[in-house]
């Protein structure tokens, strides 16, 4: 057991994954030298070189395009936008051709690329530094969709996801890259697959769904409602596509009540596809409806607003107060 | 450029320069400049003044007051000789960095700390003094000046009196997607528009070798327009080489690319650690070629300017740096619900919905502090 920080784990799984497999490669702007603006490939181009750690041109349609083309002469790139806000000059590249290519091989071609993503807000940063575009990746069918909230799933999800044939779009709560945890680097299995969710609280009132950085938030939630005698579940969802249905309506069919907390704008955001389904499957069991709670439906503001942007302790309680207002 | 023989013998120097480090004026074939020691004497307050503003925003970055702030240190006679290049006519479209065309643009500069002190997005209105807002996303910029240009193509505004659109970019931008097809939109149609490079030698951690193999102001060639390198650190030479680029662009010639040879003499951003990637002696050769100390030789020995000069702009420096402060620290955070202002122009029901819930939810908090 090592105490690392988010960041770094992802940094040991990286390293890992580059000497288990030497095709695996990462590449991305100021990835190199400077180790990434949060430094989470740090040390990597110095230990396996240039020709593995490629700092790319300042081109983010280029990065994704040439890893495709990579992948297609078997390598396996782990590719890192250096921001959220900057992942859609690459998004023609995604969705277009990274998404589809395989189906369109009839299986024949197999694309093992990982599009890393800083997403989220918190850190007082000015726009296009704090967005939540997972909405979009989730609603492109040929992409797998999973998001980190903790050290120790960062160290295991980065190496499944680099090991996984399918193209994965992998998100980083940014905010929470400093958090720390006791990981445990020597065992290369028995980890829960990287599709599935784990209860990271279990409670029998409340369901808390969330992924990323709001899981953090969640719990922090659930402790504060723990004092008002109400007891909250909360599940990390860890993988939005595809979805681990079955470990959320279990847990809802348990607790009867359903809250989806996420940083991205409610409206057309992944917490309607969750609560759509909910509804579907879980229709008998609920006490209340499956409430939503998110930003508003506006651009990310100023950094000096965030705060009121942000779903905090207080609204995912406020929330817990309406679901059980019902 | 010893492979391109078509240059022959007598081919002008490769950078554009009028005023040596040293503070020489020298000649070039193509490009001259004919300044009163008024105008001289003006160029210089605006470099000194623009770097005074820039060190208090890095003061104030370091004190809290602002998220985050790019400087442009070391740029001041890039974006100096370009900006008064411009007629009041002529549009900008910046960078981040852009901070002395701002100045020139006759943009506050208090108004430039609202994005970085995260109270807006922009901060002011582009209309107002044609420079159009910051942009973030590497390279957008470029298309939006070339529709621009096509713009002001179609509403004739061509000639003498006509107006040009210059837009900044630096050397990282050039590999942008955006910023090629931008070179391609403006070569097809023959926009009015120049094109102005800062090759400060870095993207971040990046040196230009990872952009590009070929000096920059060359790729213009391949897209059909003419492309020229200055000495970004000389203000009489941008000056002349964009004033001469804008009056071919409002002329009908078209598009050019100007490639400004400069440097990044700070960091990034005030987030970066360059330590990190490159070497201080890089930083030492550049400072003998500081935009600032050429001007002060040059006005210096010419006798066109004396100390007392040099002190009262010095002076002047002092009072704008303090000023700016204090309005950065009299700056209001905006109303929490200002989140719901100007997402779109015309009413819309959602924003209502959202805007109303939020005053109802924050409302919540203030009746539960008086009942207590
Ligand atoms: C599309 C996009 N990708 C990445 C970034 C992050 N980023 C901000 S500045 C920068 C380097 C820009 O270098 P250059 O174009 O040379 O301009 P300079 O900052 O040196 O003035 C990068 C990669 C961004 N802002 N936009
Ligand atoms: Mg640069």
């Amino acid at each position: 057991m090592t105490t690392l920080t988010l960041a770094k784990s992802l940094n040991e799984g990286m390293r890992k994954a580059m000497e288990d497999d030497p095709k695996v490669l990462v590449m991305g702007e100021d990835v190199g030298k400077l180790g990434g603006v949060f430094r989470v490939t740090d040390g990597l181009q110095k230990d396996f070189g240039e020709e593995r750690v490629i700092d790319t041109p300042l081109a983010e349609s280029g990065i994704i395009g040439t890893a495709i083309g990579l992948a297609l002469r078997g390598y396996r790139p782990v590719c890192e936008i250096q921001f959220d806000g900057f992942v859609f000059p690459a998004a023609d590249q995604i969705i277009t051709q990274l998404a589809k290519m395989p189906l369109r091989s009839l299986g024949a071609l197999k694309l093992p690329v990982v599009v890393r993503i800083p997403c989220g807000g918190g850190i007082g940063a000015v726009e296009h530094h704090s967005e939540s575009p997972e909405a979009y990746f989730t609603h492109t069918a040929g992409l797998r969709v999973v998001a980190c909230s903790n050290p120790v799933d960062a160290y295991t999800m980065i190496q499944q996801a680099i090991r996984c044939d399918d193209p994965v779009v992998f998100f980083e709560p940014k905010r929470r890259y400093w958090e720390k945890a006791e990981v445990d680097t020597s065992a290369a299995d028995g980890w829960l697959p990287f599709d599935r969710a784990r209860i990271v609280r279990p409670g029998t009132d409340v369901t808390l769904l969330a992924y990323g950085p709001m899981v953090k938030t969640c719990l922090e939630a659930a402790a504060a409602a723990e004092e008002d005698g109400r007891s909250l579940e909360v599940v990390d969802l860890r993988s939005l596509n595809p979805l681990d249905a079955a470990t959320v309506t279990d847990s809802v069919r348990r607790t009867g009540r359903c809250l989806v907390v996420h940083e991205a704008p409610v409206f057309g955001g992944f917490g309607a596809e969750l609560a759509a389904r909910i509804t579907e499957e879980c229709f008998y069991s609920l006490e209340a409806p499956v409430l939503r709670v998110g930003g508003p439906s506006t651009p990310y503001p100023p950094s000096r607003l965030e705060e009121h942007y942000l779903p905090d302790l207080d609204r995912v309680l406020d929330a817990v107060d309406r679901a059980f207002a019902f | 450029m010893t492979a391109d023989a078509s240059r022959g013998a007598q081919a002008p120097p490769e950078l554009v320069q009028l005023l040596t480090p040293e503070g020489e004026r020298v000649e070039h074939p193509d490009y001259d400049i004919d300044l009163t020691p008024e105008e001289v004497r003006g160029l210089y307050r605006d470099l000194v003044l623009v770097r005074r503003v820039d060190l208090e925003a890095v003061a104030l970055q370091r004190q809290g007051e602002l998220g985050i702030w790019a400087s442009l240190l070391g740029q001041e006679a890039a974006q100096i000789g370009s900006g008064r290049a411009l007629t009041d006519a002529d549009m900008a479209f910046p960078t981040y960095r852009e901070h002395g065309v701002a100045w020139c643009r006759g943009v506050d500069p208090v108004n430039l700390l609202g994005l970085f002190r995260g109270v807006n997005h922009g901060g002011w209105d582009p209309a107002e003094h044609n420079f159009h807002l910051y942009t973030i996303v590497i390279g957008s910029q470029t298309l939006h000046a070339v529709g621009y240009a096509m713009g002001v193509q179609r509403d004739g505004a061509v000639g003498e009196d006509g107006a040009a659109t210059i837009v900044y970019f630096g050397d990282g931008a050039t590999s942008q997607g955006d910023v090629n097809e931008s070179f391609i939109w403006a070569s097809v149609f023959n926009a009015p528009v120049v094109f102005f490079c800062q090759n400060n030698q870095w993207a971040i951690s990046e040196p230009l070798e990872k952009q590009s193999r070929i000096p920059l102001y060359r790729r213009a060639s391949g897209f059909g327009f003419p492309g020229v390198r200055v000495d970004g650190n000389d203000v009489f030479a941008c000056l002349a080489v964009t004033r001469q680029a804008l009056k071919n662009a409002r002329e009908g010639q078209g598009p050019m690319l100007i490639e400004a040879f400069t440097y990044r003499m700070g960091a990034h951003t005030t987030s970066d650690d360059p330590t990190r990637y490159r070497v201080q002696d890089e930083l030492e050769a550049w400072k003998l070629k500081d935009p600032i100390e050429r001007v002060r030789a040059y006005l210096f020995k010419n006798q066109l300017a004396d100390q007392a000069f040099f002190d009262k702009i010095d002076a002047e420096a002092d009072e704008l740096g303090r000023d700016v402060r204090r309005r950065c620290l009299a700056m209001p955070d905006p109303e929490p619900l200002a989140i719901f202002d100007h997402v779109y122009a015309e009413p819309h029901r959602l924003m209502d919905e959202e805007r109303a819930a939020f005053a109802a939810y924050l409302a919540g908090f203030e009746s539960e502090e008086s009942s207590r």
